[in-house]
């Protein structure tokens, strides 16, 4: 991909990762004193001959809020399904790198990979309800580990809708169908049935981008309901949007990791230029 | 850019509307909804002309009499009018009629050609009578009298035909009671000596004819047999005394002709003075053959009479067709869409089952009954009814065999439909599932077939329209012209998937190119036709329902 618009400002590193060259991320000193959940080391990924992430180094800290930010088809989604093994469902995904959740590898061969994904819930661009009532969809996770007492799905429902802040509006129709609610709502419930599992990260993929402003205004408050509760790794194109619910921040560009650090550092006072002239909307 | 605009629009106005035409799509528009038309006149147009052909054959219609200018005097329905070319040099063009004229026992045919410029006189008798009997065909004449037990009882037409309303019921009655007697009761007593005899041979296939088992067997069969013969006894004279009673009554008739008749109570189905029927008496005539129509059996080699087998048989193997040819048909097409990498392989498992649907229909009914039918109902014969060898049970062409013939017909139609019903599952909620710790089968359970399920049911739509109106495979794996017994009924083991069947498809062809009668059966194709797509229509009105219910609970998505 090209820069459209080339910066005014002359900026190399842009011009050679075009070019095909890769350096080393600008990781911020303060990432170093936090406590890793999710560490990535030499990750490379490639979409049959396409390679689509570059060496990505990085850690994401336990019970905070990190966001991937980047032009399109930085890989920023790429890297988010990588945490979950939703690329491997495509079979010309290669990968070699390595990927540990609290310590355990995620690629290695004897990892099943179910039990992996029960420990990770994910939120998807489009709001994905599955076609049945709003209450089979919350604890859709239980139902397939086949968890049959009807107390504990309940509570774990009531619960999880609590959590995504959609109880008030969904109690007095759990048993209707999901496909019936608003975009937003329908939204919130794919977070209740994100987090229904009590996973141990929260993969959120553009979780906004479908939605209206006020909709959107009402997942933002509950993400920052849920942190501390929960580590989130949010992808968004919306850098405001990334300024106000992140703690951390990742600058991505053409599948390498450029910049990572504090958020309020990377949108007032960025180490590298490149990163200072995407937040500032001067490219992408 | 900031120019351009402006320079456009001072180009000459000609040079834009040479394009215009097609550019706007106008020829297109009519094109397409061109095509549209004809495709509806079509099918508007052959619906219309079995409708209006197979809702009126039922209707009775007044009897004329012709007199014609050689003499002879002709009476019976006008089926039909047409003009044709004649050899006389004057007039070129004439109009001729082809009358019902009936009576075949008498005159040796049942239609008559009348050209009208032979006809010297037309006239309606009051009491020209139409009378369907149980053999024969129709008859057409006069009545002159009633005979109860060689007594005269009526000698004017008004009193005969009092006397005929006033027995007729009961007469009817008599002779369905012998008819029950000869086909059921008779069959069940046959059926008892069948088990017997084969319970006997099955014993003397184990052990041997010299075995005590087989002794004591023997013992058995001879008591039932001797059961049997006594209770058959009872039955045959039980018969013959309906018959008997049912003899004492006698219409005397007279054709047009002047020609006497006497003809017996027990003959006639259903008689009319056609020419006196008010508006409501013709309703009721029209009424009481739909009646008979839909619920009675057949006869006069299935030209007259009922259809009710034939209905029966349809839908029970449409329906059986059906529960074998969707599980299978999703199996497949889940394999697929779901399981399969795609490569060539695949492409060309997808190409060949999509050819397959070309194959002649026939082709498959020779396949049917050579695996089938020979192969795999011959080995159940073997393994299972050893005893009525070599009368085959399973052996033959069945109700089983024609449906799983047609469920092979009709698979690639279903394993089509739900592939596309597979792939237009959004991915997302396949992806849902998976991050949710689903596994691909569980996610394929829950997820992708209840969101496919409207899907398979138009392939399962599709198939069951093909298939009921199949009948080139059906003539060899099992349809028959007329079968004694239904595959369903109070019996054990109630469903009797080895009989052979009657379906309204061979029903109509059966009536239209193998008839001996084919000019009277030819309404009856209209009729049965008209019925076999209302059939059709209804058990799809079903299907559809089921679907919109599915559609409404699975795919409603709102966003």
């Amino acid at each position: 991909m090209d820069i459209q618009n080339p910066v005014k400002k002359k900026s190399n590193r842009l011009a050679e990762i075009a070019a095909g060259k890769t350096f080393p991320t600008e990781t911020h000193d303060v990432l170093k004193s936090e406590e890793p959940l999710l560490e990535v080391s030499g990750f490379n990924l490639s979409y049959g001959a396409k390679q689509a992430l570059f060496d990505i180094n990085m850690i994401i800290p336990k019970g905070k809020v990190t966001a991937l930010v980047g032009p399109s088809g930085c890989g920023k989604s790429t890297l988010l399904r990588s945490i979950n093994r939703i690329n491997d469902l495509l079979s010309t995904v290669r990968i070699n790198g390595e990927m540990k959740l609290n310590g355990e590898p995620v690629y290695a061969p004897a990892v099943d990979v179910i039990e992996l994904r029960k420990r990770m819930g994910m939120v998807f661009q489009k709001p994905n309800p599955f076609p049945m009532s709003v209450y089979e969809n919350v604890i859709y996770s239980l139902r397939i580990d086949g968890e049959r007492n009807k107390s504990v799905l309940d509570e774990v429902c009531e619960r999880s809708l609590r959590g995504a802040a959609i109880w008030e509006e969904t109690k007095d129709r759990l048993n209707e169908s999901a496909l019936g609610m608003s975009g937003g709502q329908q939204q919130r419930l794919c977070i209740a049935r994100a987090i229904a599992a009590e996973p141990e990260v929260l993969l959120m993929d553009e979780p906004c981008s479908a939605l209206d402003p006020i909709a959107t205004n009402k997942i933002e408050d509950l993400i920052a309901d849920l942190r501390g509760d929960y580590t989130i790794v949010i992808v968004t194109h919306n850098m405001q949007q990334a300024a106000r619910v992140s703690d951390y921040t990742a600058f991505m560009y053409l599948g390498r990791l450029i910049e990572y650090g504090p958020t309020s550092t990377i949108f007032q006072n960025p180490h590298l230029q490149e990163t200072q002239d995407y937040v500032t909307g001067r490219f992408g | 850019m900031s120019s351009r605009p402006l320079e456009k629009s001072v180009r000459p106005r000609r040079q834009r509307s040479r394009v215009s035409l097609f550019a706007q799509g106008e020829p297109m528009i009519w094109l397409t909804g061109g095509g549209l038309a004809v495709a509806l006149c079509m099918i508007i147009g052959l619906l219309l002309l079995i409708f209006c052909n197979g809702i009126a054959t039922l209707w009775p219609a007044p009897v004329p009499q012709f007199q014609t200018s050689a003499g002879s005097v002709y009476m019976g329905e006008v089926t039909r009018a047409e003009s044709f070319r004649s050899n006389d040099e004057k007039v070129r063009v004439l109009q001729r009629k082809l009358v019902r004229t009936g009576n075949y026992e008498i005159s040796g045919e049942h239609f008559v050609w009348i050209s009208d410029h032979d006809i010297k006189a037309e006239t309606r008798p009051e009491w020209a009578l139409v009378i369907e009997r149980t053999a024969w065909g129709r008859f057409y004449g006069f009545p002159e009298g009633f005979t109860l037990g060689g007594d005269t009882v009526a000698s004017t037409p008004e009193a005969a035909w009092e006397m005929f309303n006033k027995h007729h019921r009961a007469v009817s009655e008599r002779r369905e009671k012998i008819r029950e007697l000869e086909t059921h009761e008779i069959g069940r007593v046959n059926r008892r000596l069948e088990t017997a005899r084969l319970n006997l041979r099955t014993v003397e296939l184990r052990d041997g004819k010299d075995s005590p088992a087989w002794q004591a067997e023997h013992a058995k069969f001879l008591e039932t047999e001797k059961a049997v013969t006594a209770k058959f006894a009872t039955l045959q004279e039980e018969i013959v005394r309906l018959r008997a009673e049912n003899s004492r009554y006698v219409l005397n008739l007279k054709t047009a002709q002047g020609k006497a008749v006497a003809m017996p109570l027990s003959d006639i189905v259903r008689a009319y003075p056609a020419n006196q029927l008010s508006f409501i008496g013709k309703a009721g005539i029209y009424f009481s053959r739909w009646h008979e129509f839909l619920l009675g059996e057949p006869r006069e080699a299935n030209s007259e009479g009922g259809v009710f087998p034939a209905i029966f048989g349809t839908v029970i193997m449409t329906l059986l067709m059906s529960l074998a040819v969707v599980p299978f048909g999703v199996m497949a097409a889940l394999y697929l869409r779901e399981y399969a990498k795609p490569g060539l392989i695949v492409s060309a498992v997808r190409i060949s089952i999509n050819n397959l649907a070309g194959v002649p229909s026939i082709v498959f009914g020779v396949f049917g009954l050579g695996f089938f039918c020979y192969f795999i109902g011959a080995s159940i014969d073997e393994l299972f009814y050893a005893s009525s060898l070599p009368n085959p049970t399973f052996g033959k062409g069945g109700i089983l065999w024609a449906s799983l013939t047609l469920a092979l017909l009709t698979l690639p139609v279903v394993i089509v439909a739900t592939e596309e019903a597979l792939s237009a599952v959004p991915n997302s909620m396949r992806e849902g599932s998976y991050a949710c710790g689903g596994s691909k089968w569980q996610t394929i359970k829950r997820i992708v077939l209840p969101r496919a399920m409207p899907g398979i049911m138009t392939g399962m739509i599709l198939a069951m329209a093909r298939g009921a109106g199949e009948v080139a495979p059906l003539m060899l794996v099992g349809a028959v012209k007329l079968a004694p017994e239904l595959p369903v009924d109070s019996i054990a083991p109630f469903v009797h998937a080895e009989r052979s069947f009657m379906h309204l498809g061979f029903h109509i062809y059966d009536l239209g190119f193998q008839s001996q009668n084919s000019e009277a059966a030819k309404p009856m194709v209209f009729t049965t036709t008209l019925l076999l797509i209302v059939l059709i229509f209804l058990l799809n009105l079903l299907a559809v329902r089921l679907r919109s219910r599915l559609r409404r609970k699975f795919v409603s998505a709102a966003f």
